[in-house]
């Protein structure tokens, strides 16, 4: 790949850009048509009333809640890998940051939609805006709910203008290739970008500023997530340990997304030569530690439930360990442990894609039963026994569900479309060679080699 | 505006035009300092060379910390002010909750961070800006501009001999 000329770099990542293939359409048409089947469930449910999930007293929060709190912590794969990744100076971060930070935008939007689905009544969810109105409802700030609101789209606002600053000088390129009214569209979105270094400096500064800020703000999301849990008193969720225990199980649940998008570009964007197998062999390793992480949460959070022995969080503990929740349970630890830790523990499987992409898909499924085990068996399982209840998905939550997936490939793929899915000048300025400089003196100085993980010696 | 610019394929030749272009500064047919119109454009930043290093300080990140200052002022005031005009008793909580309140701070302070940052960068690099400018679209292959802009008559010879001698093909005009 570092053999590749700037015209060849720009030639194979503007070609998804400029043309579009047989695949693209295909690509487009069927998931669109899933995602249209979901819109249809969701209209569907408004025309009818909630009474079509299978949601009932006491669980009233299922599907859409579970789906929520899944594409939540998907939305951490991008900004905070991407975030943490500039900031390290990863070389081998370049193919992979745009991939992970449009993940983050679309899992948020994704994400974001069911809260105000679940509201039985969409329509109302301006009702969670903070606007002076005559009935005089106000938000209840002391509501996690609200909290919800303000970090989300702190982080959707956030996570959009991140990934908005390295693609201008991307549009500049493809403003110079395109003609008619995309070079229309291109020079507009572009902002009149042209290269000098005074707007490179302020683009680094920014990006610079923004991965330091964008961290915090994704650990705070996903732990505001988990307190919609832990500040109730239900059984197995007021507990101190979910907020960690949910960035965790997030980052797991997003490495492992941003793996399967990967995959996915490579295999349809014809992006082999970018996408190495060193690129997934890397974010297999930081899989396989957020594995391990996970596990210890799991034993932690069990442990103490366990050890406390207090009888209402021992019925939905033993309702998961061996009651009816037990088969959901056993396999979200099959999905999420047993068979992703060999396959990037052992380097033989590791440094295949196949292997990591199987281990990525586990681990989404694994991690989506994670999220619908926190919930429903806490709710069908509260305090007095003759409240027990139990629930059972109907076809228009399972179709959203499924709804949901497509849209997330839906929406990779018309990004990928109209915006460079690998980013251009990062990628080149991997390619060049590295220079030191001494201040105020015009002498360059080529430094004769960069070792593999990206650190420089210099000899000055 | 007017310019005199050449494109070069490598960021050495490009050091070499601007290093030129200075010195050029001390021959008797420039009395202008030449330093002050130097233009550079190149399709990715050159962070070790000489010629990239000019107006790379900035006071953004004390903007960006301001910013956030200020978001996590109209934060916290915007929250207590709306509970102490529309008090909703919630089970034993004061009316006004540090606690519950810092989350509501915290976010909008990141925000106003985040804002911060995003109004200064499009302040200081002049964006957007769609007038035509010094520009040419074989940037985007790869080239660096390296030109003077309105440079003056009596020195455009000076200045063509300095962009050809850092081993540029062809020196171009623009003109608005």
């Amino acid at each position: 790949m570092s053999e590749k000329t700037i015209a060849q770099i720009n030639d194979d990542l503007l070609r998804p850009v400029l043309r579009t293939s047989a695949r693209f359409w295909i690509a487009v048409l069927v998931l669109g048509a899933v995602v249209a089947a979901a819109a249809g469930a969701v209209s569907y449910q408004m025309w009818n009333g909630i009474g079509v999930w299978g949601i009932n007293r006491p669980v009233f929060w299922a599907f859409d809640i579970t789906n929520f709190v899944f594409w939540i912590g998907i939305s951490h794969a991008g900004t905070l890998i991407s975030a943490i990744l500039r900031l390290a100076n990863a070389p081998w971060r370049r193919p992979v940051t745009r991939c992970a930070e449009v993940i983050t935008v679309f899992a948020l939007m994704i994400g974001g939609m069911f809260p105000i689905i679940h509201l039985g009544r969409p329509w109302l969810f301006f009702w969670m805006v903070p606007y002076p109105s005559e009935r005089g409802i106000w938000p209840q700030f002391r509501s996690p709910l609200a909290w919800d609101f303000f970090a989300i789209n702190t982080y959707l606002t956030g996570s959009l203008i991140f990934l908005f600053y390295p693609i201008i000088p991307d549009f500049a390129l493809v403003r110079d290739k395109v003609t008619g009214w995309r070079k229309k569209l291109y020079t507009v979105l572009s902002l009149g970008w042209r290269g000098t270094p005074r707007q490179w400096h302020r683009l680094e500064s920014a990006m610079h500023i923004m991965a330091i800020v964008i961290i915090p703000v994704a650990v705070s999301v996903h732990t505001i997530v988990s307190w919609d849990f832990a500040m109730a008193p239900v059984p197995m969720w007021h507990s101190t340990i979910f907020g960690p225990y949910f960035v965790a199980g997030a980052i797991f649940s997003g490495i492992a997304g941003l793996i399967i998008a990967m995959a996915f570009l490579r295999k349809v964007l014809r992006l082999e030569e970018y996408l190495q197998p060193a690129h997934f062999d890397s974010l297999g390793k930081l899989l396989l530690m957020m594995c391990l992480v996970w596990v210890y949460f799991v034993f932690a959070e069990r442990l103490t439930v366990w050890y406390g022995n207090e009888s209402a969080e021992m019925a939905v503990f033993w309702t998961t360990q061996r009651g009816p929740f037990a088969p959901l349970f056993w396999t979200m630890v099959i999905c999420n442990f047993v068979i992703p830790f060999p396959l990037l523990a052992i380097k033989r499987f590791r440094t295949t894609i196949t292997g990591v992409v199987i281990a990525s898909w586990t681990v989404v499924i694994g991690m989506w039963l994670e999220r619908f085990l926190i919930i429903v068996p806490s709710l069908s399982h509260k305090y007095l026994p003759y409240t027990y209840g139990s629930y059972r998905p109907t076809w228009v939550e399972i179709t959203i569900l499924v709804g949901a997936n497509a849209a997330m490939g839906l929406l990779y793929i018309l990004f990928s479309k109209f915006v460079p899915i690998i980013s251009i000048w990062e990628l080149k300025v991997g390619a060049h060679k590295p220079v030191v400089v001494h201040k105020q003196v015009s002498v360059v100085r080529t430094l004769p080699a960069v070792a593999d993980d990206g650190l420089r010696t210099t000899d000055t | 505006m007017q310019a005199l610019y050449a494109l070069y394929s490598d960021p050495d030749s490009a050091q070499q035009a601007v290093d030129a272009l200075r010195s050029s500064n001390g021959s008797a047919s420039v009395d202008n300092d030449l330093r002050d119109h130097i233009a550079v454009i190149s399709s990715e930043p050159f962070d070790g060379y000489d010629f990239f290093h000019r107006d790379h300080k900035t006071i953004m990140p004390w903007i960006a910390a301001a910013g956030g200052l200020v978001g996590g002022v109209c934060g916290f005031l915007f929250a207590a002010y709306t509970q102490a005009v529309y008090p909703i008793p919630t089970s034993g909580m004061p009316i006004v909750p540090l606690y519950a309140d810092g989350v509501i701070t915290y976010e909008l302070t990141m925000l106003g961070a985040v804002l911060a940052t995003l109004f200064t960068l499009l302040l200081t690099a002049r964006l957007p800006n769609w007038k035509r400018k010094l520009y040419d679209p074989e940037i985007s292959d790869g080239k660096i501009l390296v030109g003077v802009i309105d440079p003056p008559d009596s020195a455009r010879a000076v200045i063509a001999d300095a962009l050809r001698g850092a081993g540029a093909g062809q020196v171009k005009e623009f003109s608005l």
